[in-house]
């Protein structure tokens, strides 16, 4: 390729290369940590893993001003790690630490960080989708010029909420983002089982709205297509809907035992590692070296170590404490 | 002093907040080209234009959601749902977000968000227009309840629940729209902490809500003239509950009945007795009576709604009972 640089060379497309790369590796080792942790008992409650997916939440991010919102699913460590909320908040939150980013109210599903506009990770299946309509709703009357970003997995499709709100953003032209990451299960029960209509940018095209599908598995392409997409979101166009075809390499949740699906099916999507293939992309563009990558993983490393030590540092929420913030009255 | 009906003094707060806070904004099913399903919205659009003056689809999940979303980025939204029934299809974000994410945040969050609905029966109306939930509303923590039953108060709370900093839910009850009063269309928010004294008395005290404090009114002027005088106070506040001005006035009166017609099992009208027992069993002389709704979904024709609500006659009889 006539636009690679030799390794250890400053150049824009190279750096951004690496961050993406990192980017990817944080929420990898991240999870395979909790997944460890959650094996030990100090991560309890429901665990559900984005192994697989992190191309979906770094190539997205990139997309996204510190201006606009994030609103995500339950499944949300690798959108909050990819928006910039300290991975030692997040992990101390799955600790149930008063140091966690919701100060141990929410867990691994209700990750918040309004100080970087992500508002928060939803458990009930379509239930952010309102949320994100309304936060769009406020800039439209504003005339700010600001996306929201909502994440969903395919499985929402099926929720009335997500019909309401694609009619409602449409309706009102409002400047939400819907990121629909498609990795073909709800739970345990694949799309086909419970789609009459598989093809998710019909449902959009139902509303008027200009859908794409997008390879989910390689960032630079999911990347490519959100800012694309937001621009013309955030330029007043209206709603946008982006389906990412991707893959959980894990179970829905740890408690999963994966009944559901071929272990075969499992193994050919792996051969699509969005990591993996990145790297092998970027060593072919001579845009990645063996000690870029090595600096890359030691850095990583070391902030997963730390975001442990800082989880274990972490002090328990006083229990005079409970009460607080159920209102604003009795938030101290 | 000006005379005006309970739709009008809601309308007149509606106004006020359209005016003097920009980032305020109604929408809900027909506030708009319609004047809302019980008027109360009527002419509003007109002065506020249709970008704050929102006609939503029938999508109560979404536009109460959006509620919640604008609420958080800064906005002060009012969302009319038309009536509690409809309000169902908005449970989800009610409870799992509206209550729960300045919690669930660790307190990042703030929704100073209104929603305003029709409930109660009396009209004859169904069973899926005519129920009476505030109750199962006042279960859920981190919301505010508040039910106003007069015309100041319709006003006034309304007011007062747009400058809350957390969700607030007003029930409207649908046979007060007409009434009228003379109010001071001055005045600002009202106290929305306390249970008002509305009549008293020394014999017995009658608690009610929203539009069955008319009837504990009604029953409280029969009786007088039997020479039992009753002391009744509206709860005004469902959520949280003012069990201070209740306590006090049953450690006076010694008898209490709580008319709610809301049905019995798992009521408001279960948890006030509830607290009375446990605030101050010693001051009583007789067990806390409750006059409910039947356990019927509201039935249409006239005689068997009638029949399933509380009425007068039935709180006249219950309090007699009591001094035999």
């Amino acid at each position: 390729m006539s636009e690679s640089t030799p390794s250890g060379g400053v150049h824009p497309e190279r750096e951004h290369a690496l961050l993406l790369l990192r980017g990817m590796l944080l929420i990898r080792r991240f999870e395979e940590k909790a997944a460890e942790l959650y094996q030990a008992g100090k991560i309890r409650g429901f665990l559900h893993l984005y192994i697989g997916q992190e191309a979906v939440a770094v190539g997205a991010m990139q997309a996204l001003t510190p201006d606009d919102a994030i609103v995500a699913t339950y499944r949300d460590h690798g959108h909050a790690l990819a928006r910039g909320v300290p991975a030692g908040a997040v992990m101390a939150e799955m600790y149930g630490k008063a140091n966690g980013c919701s100060r141990g109210r929410g867990g691994s599903m209700h990750l918040f960080d309004a100080s970087r506009r992500f508002f928060g990770g939803y458990a009930i299946v379509g239930g952010g989708l309102p949320i994100a309509v309304g936060l769009a709703l406020a800039d439209k009357m504003r005339s700010d010029a600001r996306v929201t970003a909502c994440f969903f997995g395919e499985g929402a499709v099926a929720e009335g909420e997500f019909h309401e709100c694609m009619n409602l953003a449409r309706l009102w032209d409002l400047p939400v983002l819907f990121l629909c990451e498609n990795n073909r299960y709800a739970m345990g029960t694949a799309i086909e089982r419970s789609e009459s209509v598989t093809d998710l940018r019909t449902k959009a095209a139902a509303y008027a709205i200009r859908a794409e599908t997008i390879d989910g598995m390689d960032v630079t392409a999911v990347e490519a297509a959100t800012r694309g997409a937001a621009e013309a979101v955030r330029s007043g166009g209206g709603p946008r809907l982006l389906e990412f075809e991707t893959y959980r390499f894990r179970g829905h949740s740890m408690a999963d035992p994966e009944l559901y699906r071929p272990k075969e099916e499992v193994a050919r999507w792996k051969e699509h590692d969005p990591i993996a293939g990145f790297i092998k992309r970027q060593r072919d563009a001579d845009r990645l070296s063996d000690a870029d990558l090595k600096v890359i993983q030691q850095a990583v490393d070391l902030e997963i170590a730390e975001a442990v030590a800082f989880a274990e540092a972490g002090a328990w929420e006083p229990l005079e404490d409970l009460t607080n913030f159920v209102t604003s009255e009795s938030s101290r | 002093m000006t005379t005006m009906t309970y739709r009008e003094a809601l309308r007149s707060a509606l106004r006020d907040a359209l005016r003097t806070d920009e980032r305020t904004f109604l929408m809900g099913e027909d506030v708009g080209r319609y004047g809302g399903a019980f008027a109360v919205s009527h002419g509003l659009l007109e002065e506020f234009g249709p970008d704050r003056v929102r006609d939503t689809p029938l999508s109560e999940s979404a536009f109460v959601g959006a509620g919640i979303g604008a609420a958080i980025n800064g906005m002060r939204p009012i969302v009319e749902v038309m009536t509690v029934n409809f309000s169902m299809l908005a449970m989800d974000q009610v409870l799992n977000n509206a209550a729960t994410l300045r919690y669930m945040s660790g307190g990042q969050l703030n929704i100073p968000l209104v929603v305003r609905m029709a409930t109660g029966g009396g009209r004859q109306l169904g069973a899926q227009h005519s129920h009476s939930l505030e109750g199962w509303y006042a279960h859920i923590p981190g919301i505010v309840v508040l039910s106003p039953a007069t015309v100041t108060d319709a006003r006034g709370m309304l007011l007062a629940a747009l400058q809350h900093p957390d969700p607030v839910f007003l029930f409207e009850h649908a046979t007060l729209y007409a009434t009228e009063d003379d109010i001071d269309e001055q005045a600002g928010p009202a106290d929305i902490s306390h249970a008002a004294v509305c009549r008293e008395g020394q014999h017995v005290t009658l608690i009610a809500y929203g539009g069955s404090v008319r009837k504990a009114l009604g029953a409280a002027e029969e009786l007088a003239q039997q020479g039992t005088h009753a002391e009744v106070i509206d709860l005004r506040v469902l959520r949280p509950l003012d069990m201070e001005t209740v306590l006090a006035s049953v450690r006076k009166t010694h008898r209490a009945v709580v008319v709610d017609e809301a049905w019995r099992t798992g009521s408001l009208s279960a948890e006030i007795s509830a607290r009375i027992m446990e605030g101050c069993f010693d001051a009583l002389d007789w067990p806390v009576e409750r006059v409910c709704g039947a356990e019927v979904p509201a039935p249409y024709a006239k005689h068997m709604e009638d029949a399933s609500l509380p009425q007068v006659p039935e709180i006249v009889e219950t309090v007699q009972e009591m001094f035999v």
